[in-house]
């Protein structure tokens, strides 16, 4: 067995008789960016809880550097004081900013010198040095999540768990606390668990990303492995893929199958077999529109009419209905140029290595 | 009507002079309820940290019961000192019944209920993120008390300021187990109850100022604490 840093064996846990963590076995390794994403009330936070100790499990237990921290209050104490956490909304103590990072430094009866040095780092971390005499009680949400953070890493802690550190928080905001986040991660090799329902932010900071929804762990591994192959469609419903449609291979030639989704004929990639029941997830962005049928590499060209037509962000999302709905993004310049109207008749088009299938269970 | 003016002149005249009678008795009251509220709040203090950190089965009953207390007659709370001090009583032993001592003991009883109810409020007031975020920075049990205690202390030093002033505005108490007895137990709240059924208003009205003035000052201070 490896020693990873952090392990949990089959934790749960329950409020009540709500099971909030069910059956949870994570390894984190020792320098690691593990970003847990799922939806609100998945069970992250309750996940990072347990992980830094404030919470006991219902059951299982917890290894923290090999050493099992689930039961023995003083070995908690010794384990949680290795480790950090900023809290989704961070407070701080009614004291000045100074006094708020120095906090943990003086409960692990650090020197004098110590303190003020490791304070005055931390505070340049964040960039706030000229806010060491402040009220902490006075700063805007951006400015307090900051603190929270230098505090969090005043004490030079081996884990750091981080409960969406951005949640809430204006771009320029989020943007500075993902560029020291990238920072500590970068330099300091500091272990990172964080929580966060902004999957483009566990793309951009985390080497592994965990899927929980409803207290389940259901899938672990790089960004690239989550968001291009989920293993089920709830993963792939969380990370945005749009289109997932049920259907049944109906042939095969090599690698290439064919894939009878509601009597259309989606072509994909796969090693399962004829007759086999799956689903087809394509991600909208991989889907190209255009008026007139062209000649392409792409094996998968339906015509539909649109259905329906409506803006988001930058973008505009086109939903189509061609034998099965199917729904696309396109910029607002191509909606333009193309003319795109409900009920307007348009050519689909999408690769067939673009078709991640999935085998369905149920 | 002209008697009742003349009263209130005589007894800000008193205040005015500094009337040996009337100082010794302000200070006696004074001396006695802050030695009562200062023990009471060696008392309250720890006991409310440990009924407020700790989970327990009846944990709400025993809130519910001191909050219940609040409100104690200061009677009743003489009665049970009393019985528990006079000479043929299981405490009669220490000999202090009629003494400036067993009424401190019996305002501690008092007001006990009312401090520990408000402290045990003010540190649940306090949001439960500070105690986690405390615990998750590596406190102990008894750093994450004190952070917990300075983040709620205006709550707690208000819950310790009204309890002074229920010891220094009860008079059922002082009376009963004190005794009244002039130049030793004799209080602000005694001597007025006394003076007056006398008929002597002066030093009564004197005294009544005073206690009036006491509470101000506490009130003024409640205020000030309450708005920062």
């Amino acid at each position: 067995m490896s020693m990873a840093l952090i392990e949990t064996v089959n934790i749960t846990q329950k409020y009540g008789k709500q099971d909030i963590i069910k059956n949870i076995s994570l390894k984190v390794d020792q320098g690691e960016v593990l970003a847990l994403i799922g939806p609100t009330g998945a069970g992250k936070t309750t996940l990072l809880r347990l992980l830094d100790l404030l919470e006991t499990p219902a059951s299982g237990r917890i290894y923290f550097d090999g050493m099992e921290v689930t039961a023995g209050k003083h070995l908690r104490l010794q384990a949680r004081r290795r480790m950090s956490f900023v809290l989704q909304k961070p407070v701080v103590f009614n004291m000045s900013v100074s006094d708020n990072i120095a906090c943990g430094l003086k409960w692990r009866k650090e020197k004098e010198a110590t303190v003020s040095q490791r304070v005055n780092s931390a505070l340049e971390l964040v960039g706030m040095t000229g806010y060491a005499n402040r009220n902490a009680r006075t700063l805007s949400g951006g400015e307090t999540q900051l603190v929270a953070i230098a505090r969090a890493l005043a004490i030079a802690p081996e884990v750091l768990f981080l409960d969406e550190p951005t949640a809430n928080l204006d771009p320029v905001s989020t943007a500075r606390i993902e560029e020291v986040l990238a920072h500590i991660i970068g330099e300091q090799k500091t272990t990172v668990v964080m929580a966060t329902h902004d999957m483009s932010q566990g793309q951009r900071l985390a080497g592994r990303i965990g899927v929980i929804i409803n207290g389940e762990l259901l899938q672990t591994g790089s960004p690239n492995d989550i968001f291009s192959t989920p293993q089920n469609t709830r993963v792939a419903e969380l990370v945005g893929i749009g289109n997932i449609l049920g259907g049944v291979i109906a042939s095969r030639d090599n690698e290439l199958v064919g894939i009878d989704v509601g009597g259309s004929i989606i072509q994909a990639i796969s090693e399962h077999g004829i007759g086999a029941e799956v689903h087809a997830l394509i991600r909208p962005e991989d889907v190209t529109l255009a008026l007139h049928k062209d000649a392409s590499s792409a094996r998968n060209t339906f015509e539909g009419s649109i259905t329906r037509i409506f803006p988001v962000g930058a973008l505009v999302r086109v939903e189509l209905a061609c034998g099965f709905p199917l729904l696309t993004v396109v910029t607002r310049r191509s909606a333009r140029d193309l003319n795109l109207a409900v009920g307007n008749r348009v050519y689909a088009t999408f690769k067939a290595t673009a078709v991640h299938v999935l085998k369905r269970w149920n | 009507m002209t008697e009742l003016w003349e009263a209130l002149v005589t007894a800000v005249k008193l205040i005015i002079a500094f009337d040996p009678e009337v100082m010794q008795i302000a200070g006696r009251s004074l001396a006695i309820s802050a030695t009562s509220s200062v023990i009471a709040a060696l008392i309250c203090l720890p006991l409310g940290a440990v009924i407020h950190f700790n989970r327990f089965p009846g944990k709400r009953t025993l809130i519910n019961i001191i909050q219940t207390l609040f409100s104690l007659p200061t009677v009743a709370v003489g009665l049970f000192v009393f019985v528990l001090f006079s000479s043929a009583g299981p405490l009669g032993g220490f000999g202090i019944m009629f003494s400036p001592a067993v009424m401190v003991v019996g305002q501690v009883v008092l007001i006990t209920p009312l401090m520990l109810g408000l402290i045990i409020s003010a540190l649940s007031a306090t949001d439960k993120a500070i105690t986690d975020t405390a615990v998750s920075l590596g406190a102990s049990g008894f750093q994450m008390s004190v952070i917990t205690f300075r983040e709620a202390r205006f709550g707690v030093l208000a819950g310790l300021i009204m309890g002074f002033g229920r010891a220094i505005s009860e008079v059922g108490l002082s009376l009963m187990v004190g005794g009244n007895i002039r130049g030793f137990t004799r209080t602000i709240t005694t001597a007025i109850s006394l003076e007056t059924s006398k008929g002597d208003l002066e030093l009564a009205l004197a005294l009544g100022m005073i206690l009036i003035f006491v509470a101000l000052v506490i009130n003024i201070g409640l205020n000030r604490i309450q708005q920062r």
